[in-house]
């Protein structure tokens, strides 16, 4: 096969757009990769801005080789692949990608498309999470890693998940105060998952290893906490709490960082066509696909956590059997040894992701009990007594619920608070989540200005005439 | 909304590394701030203890949350009147920020 074959598009630069991006041009193959972020990496592996100095070491610690090689591996693809950095791909409809770049809007035809669209943090609502200091753990990762800066001083970390440790460890390590470490799971809930956690017998190793970590460094660690509030009157002054005992906590601090592991980005997918199913696990809808990231229809692939959290590792594998997918849908000759090794080695992840998710369970039963007046929508300031009048409206549905009362309907697109939203409503109803349906995806993912939709639809208006 | 009564109750960054940069000028509300080459808005802002916005709908104080283009709750104005996000976009010498009258 040459390298003139056209219209492979590959979303998101991080370690499954680039190992997807890597396989394809391994296999002679023209593709274009895109990506919002103006370095490669992602999320995960990002880069600081130049004129940074801190090694790999320092920024990623246990992970700076494969950081490094996910980096080299980009880079070595030279002028073999078409690359564009700080490009939003902002809505994908009829084949074709609309994206916001350096140059302005523009639209990428493509026939095939990987989507690596990444996670973001899962965030459950709590009074006065909407409080100056108050950041996501993956928002206080990125302070650190990509700014050199702590979120505040002394900082918290609340939630659960493997950032919670790893980050309350790498803020220590660089030098931050940290007055505390607050789980939301007990320790002991991992104890009935354990041999499917021994799958994972290296990450699981690490986990305990940040854990026992920040023990030995005198930072309070609490396990089964519940979070009460962030307190404070312009900024956060401090994080309450209920201690495993029942009894409330104040912590001062002018930082804190919260999360519930991570969730993934789905809203391109659902734009391109995908059919979306309910993942009881993830407590999410998901895009549908095969084991090798193959949607059920189209000509479309997913891979990474934006195809259902898995991890780094997973990442770059998913990235690598999407594109031998790919490949081996268009009749090219691929490695099938090579090809059933990766498989092999995402299912033993798979085995302890699932184990994981079982053992350390986003807590939204604490979504469902809120307070009436808890901000739920920060876009928009609509609280949880709105969302709980929306079971009014029958059927009480999600996209009903956003209707009435707007929440998901801000600039955020419902990506912070939709899935706390869901399970309001759901618990207000009196049903099982997946029944309240999902918050349809809608283009444009993410703001853009007057300007540049102006100019989009000035284009397209064009492209109708000329037809 | 309170005065504020010091300097503590604002949100602040602290910067542990990487201060060996160039350092720059920007403007809020025409006051100059100290920033480095390489901040975003964001990091520029709060490393001066300055709040970036309000919200629109309760009037609240806000300063970013997911510091990664997701949640749009750190969008600000530029003196010209283009509107930015300001976790995602690292400033320039001379940046003009516009301060609102309401400002937190």
């Amino acid at each position: 096969m040459s390298g003139e074959a056209p219209g492979i598009l590959i979303v998101g630069a991080g370690p499954a757009g680039t190992r997807a991006a890597e396989t394809l041009v391994a296999h002679g193959m023209a593709a274009i990769l895109v990506d919002e972020g103006q370095r490669s990496g992602g999320q995960i592996y990002r880069q600081p801005p130049q004129g940074f100095t801190r090694p790999a070491e320092a920024l990623y610690g246990f992970e700076a080789r494969k950081a490094r090689s996910v980096h080299a591996a980009l880079a070595s693809l030279g002028e073999a692949l078409d690359y564009r950095p700080g490009t939003l791909v902002w809505n994908i409809e009829k084949g074709i990608a609309h994206t916001l770049g350096p140059d302005g809007v523009g639209r990428i035809a493509f026939d095939s498309i990987v989507l690596a669209t990444g996670a973001m943090d899962r965030v459950i609502p709590f009074p006065g999470w909407t409080l100056p200091g108050v950041f996501t753990m993956g928002g206080a990762q990125v302070a650190l890693k990509a700014q050199g800066c702590a979120i505040g001083e002394p900082v918290v970390f609340m939630g659960t998940g493997p950032l919670l440790y790893l980050v309350a460890y790498q803020y220590v390590h660089a030098g931050a105060r940290v007055a505390a470490v607050l789980d939301t799971s007990r320790a002991g809930a991992a104890i009935p998952v354990l041999p499917g956690l021994l799958w994972g017998g290296r990450t699981f190793a690490k986990g305990l290893w940040y854990m026992t970590w920040l023990r030995a460094a005198g930072i309070p660690v609490r396990a089964g906490i519940t979070p009460v509030a962030a307190d404070g009157e312009r900024a956060l002054e401090a994080v309450l709490y209920r201690d495993r005992r029942g009894r409330e906590r104040r912590i001062a601090c002018t930082g804190l960082g919260i999360g519930y592991s991570v969730k993934s980005e789905v809203q391109l997918a659902e734009l391109a066509g995908c059919e979306m199913a309910f993942d009881p696990l993830a407590q999410q809808w998901l895009p549908e696909a095969d084991e090798d990231g193959r949607a059920l229809k189209g000509s479309i692939y997913l891979a990474g956590d934006g195809a259902g959290v898995a991890g780094a590792d997973a990442a770059e594998l998913r990235g690598r059997l999407a594109a031998l997918a790919l490949l081996a849908d268009r009749g090219i000759a691929i490695d099938r040894a090579l090809q059933a090794r990766l498989r092999g080695r995402l299912r033993r992840i798979m085995r302890f992701r699932n184990a994981l998710e079982r053992a350390l369970p986003a807590p939204f039963h604490l979504a469902r009990t809120l307070p009436d007046e808890t901000v739920i929508c920060r876009c928009e300031a609509i609280t949880a007594g709105d969302i709980r009048q929306g079971r009014a409206l029958e059927p009480a549905e999600l996209n009903r619920a956003k209707a009435f009362t707007r929440v998901g309907m801000g600039r955020c697109q419902g990506r912070v608070c939709g899935p706390a939203a869901a399970q309001i409503l759901a618990a207000a109803r009196g049903c099982d989540v997946a029944e309240v349906g999902r918050l349809r995806g809608q283009a444009p993912v993410k703001p853009l200005s007057i300007r540049a939709g102006a100019a989009a639809a000035v284009e397209d208006r064009a492209r109708a005439a000329s037809i | 909304m309170s005065e504020p009564s010091s300097t503590e109750a604002a949100c602040r960054l602290v910067r542990l590394a990487e201060t060996g940069r160039p350092g720059v000028t920007i403007h809020h509300g025409g006051r100059p701030l100290s920033a480095l080459a390489g901040d975003t808005l964001l990091t520029a802002l709060l490393c001066n203890g300055v709040t970036l916005r309000r919200n629109e709908f309760d009037g609240g104080p806000r300063a970013g949350f997911c510091n990664m283009g997701a949640c749009q709750d750190c969008w600000v104005a530029l003196e010209d009147g283009s509107r930015l996000r300001a976790c995602t976009t690292e400033v320039w010498d001379g940046m003009r920020v516009h301060a609102p009258d309401d400002a937190p």
